[in-house]
């Protein structure tokens, strides 16, 4: 973590557990400080695709998730699947922890194949869900009165400990056997592979490769790291075309960008307006990442540039980059506040002609310090507001 | 087998919910309250439109609104005349037909609503909330059933012929989660599936490629009921606090840069490339919205909080007295949705939630009460205003819940989950009788509820038609199997 502790509004120290909103910004700071970016992004990707809502739970369990699924970040995913099935917040989410032998409950048992492990109709049907979810019983928690759901434990007296039959093996199986058997299903590989490269590639997954990144899966022995380095060295991630940049990553992108770090809790509001509330995905399907924009989305993010622009508008009676300044020297410098990355031509000479009429708009002397400070102001506004600094 | 006794507590016990709703959820975060814990059903599908939830448009909550726009001190038909509403008025033929579709969301209580007062079974059933004979308006029809005292305006509008009724209206195998039937409802038709709204689907068939305004969410976010899949829609909260604006930016040189973003967006929504497509197509839509409704803008641009107002309508140049807006913003956003009409928005389809949660496990009387009478008198204020504007012709409204409640009240003095529940056809044209019949409290279904003896996708397929001109078959699955109901006069 590089930079600045994260604060409110007041400067104190952001309370994640107990202050509605602040867990939020506590996961967007790691975002914008860590030196492992990759990290963090593969954290939102378990978030995404265990998708948990606090909703169920609270803050303390979502945030013991978190570090769970940073710990497999890029680790193993057999290990990662079996930390989920008895994580608390996920028990919650999708009743694991009312799940006992004399009343199954499906939820998580078919979730799991669904969502987690096989896709939809693949290679499984309710007959497995069923045994999938007797495998899967015997988890259980207690009540505290102040601190809420406590004390998850497997209970051996609420375990169906009889012979199940999933996926056509047989055998008096648990929930570490479910886990087992789910990854080793002969589906498991292809919809593991293709999910994964649709988080960062939009371009289709060619077959060829599709074969190959799953032989390097199965080889490893269901290892993440070798699979997000071969996707992110693959050509398609950088010619394919491109995907919308999920609200919160373009949002630590701002903050990375322009050198800033967490001193307002408006990040918390701001991402309901993005549509993308950390540890609140709207399901457990999670955020839909083929439709993060359509106009009131834009309008919001338009609000978080706001608020990153916060403290750096220019004003007062002087220009820091002097009256000779012309519209592609002032485009330089508001690219170089946002960080250096550049844009298209096409958006590029769009904001030219911007410059260019806001200049021309100016008719006294008396004008040349403001309109200059308008037009800095307007580009600083705009650049992260262009499709291409929304994709990548 | 043994399940421990505290078991219970971990989950919320079926049937009940906590009752909360995205729209409140954004509601309350923008007033600095947590949400409320929301229920959680497994079975909830995917909300028609998912991931394109939860939008607001903001004024002038963070750093400093500069004011562009006085055009408050203008008067209204001078306003009217904006640049921007006579270019997109163009998009659609002068008087088309616009359907409001308003949402009571939670299960608002038929039963309440319109009372068996005098059935001793009833009585019997609703020991400590049943609406008293004698107490509210009888049913024209009917007289053994009573409208609630809160539903005055009801009352008086359907004696007038301005209120067309569904007493018991549902589907075959009812479905008690609030997220399903709602979405059952929302696409329509009982498919978890459907990712498009059922007008989202007309619009589609019968809509226009350049016309966000076609499909109008004012929850601040698009109404699921909306999602298309290929035309645009938008999502505004009322029409006079929709605004944009750039942080240390403002006179012309705004409007310079809000155009510059739209025009790249015009330039760039038909790339091949379907992310800058996605961008680009938002950031053009943002450019109709936002010159379109230009000329409401108050000046000070923020949309001043209308629940301080006594009179909502008064921002909006009406000539009707609309409720007062404490308890919620239904009033103003009707108003401003009479104002955008006779202004010649090019609207079609609109949705409304109300800010009311109907869901009353507990206590039901205090919520259903002020909640219904908003409702109710806020639907009339906006009926007597079309008239007034002249444009009442045009509009028909649908008032629409997920299901209704339990005939039997709880021991909380509320009622739970039921099936069929009471819909409402608001307009000068509507036939304003009653269709189905109220439905038996001898004859409740398995679990006690009422049984729908009008199905919605025959209210929706015979509205496509009757209202629209538009063949069913093209947007409801299935049309052809449910019944046509006789909605208009």
């Amino acid at each position: 973590m590089i930079g600045a502790a994260p604060h409110d509004d007041h400067g104190e120290p952001l309370d994640p557990i107990n202050t509605w909103g602040e867990d939020h910004c506590w996961w967007l700071d790691r975002m914008v400080r860590s030196d492992q970016p990759l990290i963090e992004r593969m954290t939102l990707v378990w978030h995404s695709w265990f998708a948990t809502s606090e909703e169920a739970s609270n803050a303390r369990l979502m945030i013991k998730q978190n570090w769970m699924m940073r710990r497999h970040a890029l680790g193993n995913f057999r290990q990662l699947l079996l930390d989920v099935t008895v994580d608390p917040a996920m028990l919650l989410w999708l009743n694991g922890n009312t799940n006992y032998k004399d009343s199954p409950n499906e939820n998580y048992g078919r979730e799991m194949l669904e969502l987690f492990a096989l896709g939809a109709d693949r290679g499984y049907d309710q007959h497995d869900v069923h045994q999938n979810s007797r495998a899967l019983t015997g988890w259980t928690n207690d009540w505290d009165e102040q601190r809420g759901p406590v004390n998850f434990r497997f209970e051996p007296s609420l375990h169906d400990y009889g012979v199940k039959r999933i996926f056509g093996h047989r055998g008096r199986f648990d929930w570490r056997d479910s886990c087992r058997l789910a990854v080793a299903h002969p589906d498991h590989p292809s919809f593991f592979v293709g999910k994964l490269w649709g988080y960062f590639v939009g371009a289709e997954l060619p077959r060829t490769t599709a074969h190959a990144l799953q032989r390097t899966y199965v080889r490893s022995g269901y290892e993440i790291r070798p699979l997000v380095e071969a996707i992110l060295r693959h050509p398609l991630f950088y010619e394919g075309s491109r995907l919308v940049t999920p609200p919160v990553v373009w949002t630590a992108g701002l903050l990375r960008g322009s050198r800033q770090t967490i001193t307002t809790t408006s990040w918390s509001w701001i991402a309901q307006l993005t549509g993308q509330v950390l540890f609140q995905p709207p399901n457990v399907s999670g955020w839909n990442y083929a439709q993060w924009l359509d106009t009131s989305r834009w309008a919001g993010r338009l609000e978080a540039v706001n608020v990153a622009l916060q403290n750096h508008v220019l004003k007062g009676k002087t220009y820091p980059f002097g009256l000779r300044e012309n519209a592609k020297q002032a485009y330089q410098h508001a690219i170089d506040f946002w960080g250096g990355r550049p844009l298209s031509g096409q958006a590029q000479d769009n904001l030219f002609v911007l410059g260019r009429r806001i200049a021309r708009g100016q008719t006294e002397q008396w004008q040349q310090v403001p309109f200059r400070q308008l037009r800095q102001n307007a580009l600083r506004v705009l650049i992260p507001m262009t499709p291409d600094w929304m994709t990548a | 087998m043994r399940v421990p006794l505290d078991s219970a507590r971990r989950r919320a016990p079926e049937g009940h919910c906590d009752g909360f709703s995205r729209a409140q959820a954004i509601r309350r975060v923008l007033a600095g309250k947590p949400p409320v814990a929301r229920e959680w059903d497994p079975r909830m599908p995917i909300p028609a439109g998912a991931g394109i939830d939860r939008r607001r448009f903001l004024a002038g909550a963070v750093g400093g609104l500069v004011t562009v726009y006085g055009a408050g001190r203008l008067g209204l038909t001078d306003r009217m005349l904006g640049d921007g509403i006579a270019k997109a008025a163009t998009l659609q033929p002068p008087g088309s037909p616009i359907l409001v579709s308003l949402f009571m969301q939670g299960g608002v209580d038929g039963l309440s609503l319109l009372a068996p007062a005098g059935d001793p079974l009833y009585q019997q059933l609703r020991p400590t909330l049943a609406v008293a004979p004698g107490s509210g308006t009888p049913l024209q029809e009917d007289p053994s059933l009573t409208w609630h005292p809160s539903a005055s305006s009801f009352a008086q509008l359907h004696n007038a012929g301005k209120v067309t009724l569904f007493p018991a209206v549902g589907y075959t195998d009812p479905d008690m989660s609030h997220f399903t039937s709602r979405h059952y409802w929302e696409v329509g038709a009982t498919d978890a599936s459907l990712l498009t709204g059922w007008m989202g689907r007309y619009l589609d068939v019968a809509g226009d490629a350049a016309n966000p305004f076609q499909g109008l969410s004012m929850d601040g976010q698009i109404n699921p009921t909306l999602a298309t899949a290929k035309n645009p829609t938008a999502a505004i909260d009322q029409p006079n606090s929709f605004a944009v604006y750039l942080n240390g930016v403002w006179g012309d040189a705004a409007e310079w840069a809000l155009d510059s973003a739209a025009s790249l967006g015009d330039a760039q929504r038909r790339s091949r490339d379907p992310a800058i497509a996605q961008v680009a197509g938002a950031a053009s839509e943002v450019g109709v919205v936002r010159r379109t409704l230009q000329p409401f803008r108050t000046s000070t641009g923020s949309g001043a909080n209308p629940g301080t107002n006594a009179n909502p309508g008064a921002a909006y140049g009406s000539s009707v007295t609309y409720p007062n807006a404490s308890t919620g913003d239904l009033p103003a956003r009707l108003a401003g949705l009479a104002a955008m009409i006779a202004a010649g928005v090019p609207l079609r389809c609109v949705a409304l939630t109300t800010d009311t949660q109907f869901d009353t496990h507990s206590g039901q009387a205090p919520t259903f009460d002020s909640g219904v009478r908003l409702v109710a008198d806020s639907l009339a204020a906006f009926q007597a205003d079309l008239e007034a504007r002249g444009v009442d012709g045009r509009v028909l409204v649908h008032v629409w819940s997920e299901f209704g409640r339990r005939a039997q009240e709880n021991g909380s003095d509320g009622t739970d989950h039921g099936a069929a529940g009471a819909s409402l056809l608001i307009g000068s044209r509507v036939n304003g009788g009653m269709i189905g019949e109220f439905a038996p409290l001898n004859e409740l279904d398995v679990n006690g509820n009422q049984r729908e003896n009008a199905d919605f996708r025959g209210l929706f397929c015979s509205l496509l038609e009757q209202w629209f001109g538009q063949d069913a078959a093209d947007v409801i699955p299935g049309a052809g199997s449910f019944p046509r109901y006789q909605l208009l006069a």
